[in-house]
C-alpha cells in the first residue's frame, strides 16, 4: 500500500485517496510550436514513455483532499516515494541528477538554477 | 524426447519411475545462433517451438532471466478467450484459441484445456449494449458466441447472485461456450518440451544485459554467460519489455504495472464456468483442485516488484463477495502479481522495429496467457521471414505514429 503526501493541502493517506496520473514532465510539442509537429513527436508525447526499473517521476491527483494535481518522484522496484512536489514545481536537486531517459535532457539546464522553475 | 503415453506411465512405474528423461536439456551458449529469443515465458518458447517446426531454425536459443515459465506465464488466472470487439483482435485470439483446441496432442503434454465455457455479466444498461455491440462484431468474425438471459445465466452457474434488486443486478451475460481455461506452467512446459527436441537451447538463469548493434543492424546480445553473436533478436520479455528494448535503443509505448490474482482454500466444485463481472471489477473460476482462482482491476502505478496493493485485491474480492455471496466465508490461500505491459491501446505489439534484425512481442497487459499459441505462431512467421504476419500486421509499432489505433480498452475494462 502506497502513503501519500499531498503538497498543496498537506493531506496523508493511502492510495485509494489519490489518483495516479503517469509520467510527469512530458512535454507536449504542439503547446510550442503547434504549426509542425511530426507524427512521430506526437507518438511520443502522446504514447512513448519511459518506465525505468528505479526513479520515476509522476503525476498524482488529490482525489479526496483538496482536488489538485502535483508530482511525486517513487522507486518502481521498493515503491518509495522520494519527493512529493507542486505541479509547477522541479524536484529536488539530487533527485534530478539520478534522473534517466528524457528526464535527463528535461533536467539538464535546470539544475543548476536550482528548485525554482 | 520419450514420448508420454499410458504406456510409459506403466513402464517407467515398473523402474519406480527412477528412469524419467528430463523434460528439456540445460545447454551452455553457443558462440552463434541463427536467431535469439530473450525471454522464456509462454510467448517466447511458443515463437521458438514455431520457428524450429514451421520454419526449420532449430539453431536458436531462448535465453532467460530466471527460470522458464516463473513470470506471468505461471502467474495469470487461465482464462482462454476470443471474443474481443475488434478485427485484428478477434482473429489473433481466436487463432490462438483454437490452436490451445489441439495443443495437448500437438506436444504430446497435457495443457488440461478445458473449454468449460465463459460468460461476461452485462450488470447495467450501458454494458449490456456494449457487450451486444461485442457480439454482433463476433458474429461477423463467425465466432460461436451468443448473448444468454438471467434466466440462463442462473441455470449455467447457480451460485451467482440473481437478486434483481442488487446494486448491479444480472440483466444478461455474453457467453463464450468455447472459452475457458487451460493449465499455465504446463503450456510454457510443453512448449519447451518440444522445441528443446527439435534442437532449440533453452538457456535459464542467464539474464541478457545488452543487446549488440552496429549501425542500424543487430549483431549480437551480452549475456551473463558471455556475447552471443545473433542477426536476428525477438523480445518478448512482458514487465519487462522497456528495459529490455531500451538497451537496443527503441522506446516503447509501454507503462509496467501490477496485476494481482489470488486462490482461496480448496472446496467441492461449485461452479463450472468462467463468470467475469466486469462492471464491479472481478472474475472467477474453479480449478480441477477445487480452488476458487480470482482475479480484478491492475495496480493504477507504475511497478516492477511483483508485489501489488491491498486496495486492488479488497475491491476485486468485494465485487465477487456481491456476486457469489457463498464464498463469503472462505478463505484466501495464496495471493501474487505479475508485472504486466500496458499499451495506451490495450492491445500488443507484434512487430518489427527501426533497427534491423529486432522484433518485439509485447504489450498483452493483463490478457497474454489466452493469446500464447497465436502470439508465437506469427511471431514465429514474422522473424523467419523478415516481414510481418498478415495477422500480426495490425499490430506494428508503427500503429502509434499512425493513430490506428486497436482499441480494446472500453471492450473489457476488467483485467482477464
Amino acid at each position: 500500500m502506497l502513503v501519500v503526501t499531498c503538497p498543496v493541502c498537506g493531506v496523508h493517506g493511502d492510495e485509494t485517496d489519490f489518483h495516479c496520473g503517469g509520467q510527469a514532465h512530458v512535454a507536449r510539442p504542439a503547446s510550442t510550436r503547434p504549426e509542425n509537429v511530426t507524427d512521430a513527436e506526437q507518438r511520443d508525447y502522446l504514447f512513448i514513455r519511459h518506465n525505468p526499473k528505479g526513479l520515476h517521476f509522476e503525476r498524482w491527483r488529490c482525489d479526496r483532499g483538496c482536488g489538485k494535481w502535483f508530482h511525486a518522484a517513487r522507486d518502481t522496484v521498493s515503491l518509495e516515494f522520494k519527493a512529493f512536489y507542486g505541479v509547477t514545481e522541479l524536484p529536488p536537486v539530487e533527485l534530478m541528477k539520478q534522473a534517466t531517459g528524457t528526464w535527463a535532457e528535461f533536467f539538464k539546464d535546470k539544475i543548476k538554477a536550482g528548485k525554482a522553475s | 524426447m520419450n514420448r508420454y503415453s499410458v504406456f510409459s506411465v506403466a513402464r517407467n512405474a515398473m523402474n519406480y519411475n527412477k528412469d524419467w528423461e528430463r523434460a528439456w536439456r540445460s545447454p551452455n551458449p553457443k558462440a552463434e545462433y541463427d536467431a535469439v529469443i530473450i525471454g522464456a515465458g509462454g510467448h517466447g518458447l511458443a515463437t521458438a517451438y514455431y520457428l524450429a517446426k514451421e520454419h526449420k531454425m532449430t539453431n536458436i536459443a531462448v535465453i532467460e532471466k530466471g527460470w522458464l515459465g516463473g513470470g506471468n506465464t505461471g502467474r495469470n488466472t487461465t482464462i482462454i478467450r476470443s471474443n474481443y470487439l475488434q478485427e485484428p483482435s478477434i482473429a489473433i485470439y481466436e487463432l490462438s484459441r483454437s490452436l490451445y483446441e489441439g495443443l495437448s496432442q500437438e506436444l504430446n503434454y497435457n495443457m488440461m484445456f478445458s473449454p468449460r465455457g465463459l460468460m461476461m455479466l452485462c450488470q447495467t444498461e450501458h454494458e449490456l449494449r456494449a457487450l451486444k455491440r461485442t457480439w454482433h462484431a463476433n458474429r461477423h468474425a463467425g465466432l460461436d458466441c451468443r448473448m444468454i438471459s438471467p434466466k440462463e445465466v442462473k441455470e449455467i452457474c447457480p451460485i451467482i447472485n440473481d437478486d434483481p434488486n442488487a446494486r448491479y443486478p444480472i440483466l444478461g451475460a455474453y457467453y463464450q461456450p468455447r472459452g475457458g481455461t487451460g493449465r499455465h506452467d504446463a503450456v510454457a512446459w510443453g512448449y519447451a518440451r518440444g522445441a528443446d527436441a527439435m534442437g532449440v537451447d533453452i538457456i535459464q538463469n542467464c539474464a541478457v544485459t545488452g543487446i549488440r548493434r552496429e549501425g542500424g543492424k543487430v549483431v549480437g546480445v551480452e549475456t551473463e554467460r558471455g556475447y552471443i553473436k545473433t542477426k536476428r533478436v525477438g523480445v518478448v520479455a512482458a514487465g519487462h519489455t522497456s528495459v529490455v528494448m531500451q538497451m537496443a535503443g527503441v522506446n516503447m509505448p509501454i507503462e509496467s504495472v501490477c496485476l494481482q490474482a489470488l486462490v482461496s482454500e480448496p472446496i467441492k466444485p461449485v461452479i463450472d464456468c468462467v463468470v467475469m463481472a466486469n462492471t464491479v471489477h472481478g472474475y472467477m473460476s474453479q480449478s480441477d483442485k477445487g480452488e476458487l482462482v480470482i482475479g480484478g482491476g491492475a495496480d493504477s502505478y507504475n511497478n516492477y516488484s511483483q508485489r501489488g496493493s491491498f486496495p486492488a485485491l479488497e475491491h476485486t474480492v468485494t465485487a465477487l463477495v456481491e456476486t457469489f455471496p457463498i464464498i463469503s466465508r472462505l478463505r484466501m490461500l495464496r495471493l501474487w502479481g505479475g508485472i504486466v505491459d500496458m499499451t495506451g491501446d490495450r492491445s500488443p505489439i507484434l512487430s518489427g522495429t527501426d533497427v534491423e534484425g529486432l522484433y518485439v512481442n509485447c504489450g498483452w497487459g493483463t490478457g497474454g496467457f489466452k493469446a500464447i499459441p497465436g502470439s508465437g505462431f506469427v511471431f514465429a512467421d514474422t522473424i523467419a521471414n523478415g516481414r510481418p504476419h498478415p495477422i500480426a500486421e495490425p499490430f506494428s509499432l508503427n500503429r502509434f505514429a499512425e493513430g490506428r489505433l486497436i482499441d480494446e480498452s472500453v471492450a473489457a475494462a476488467v483485467a482477464h
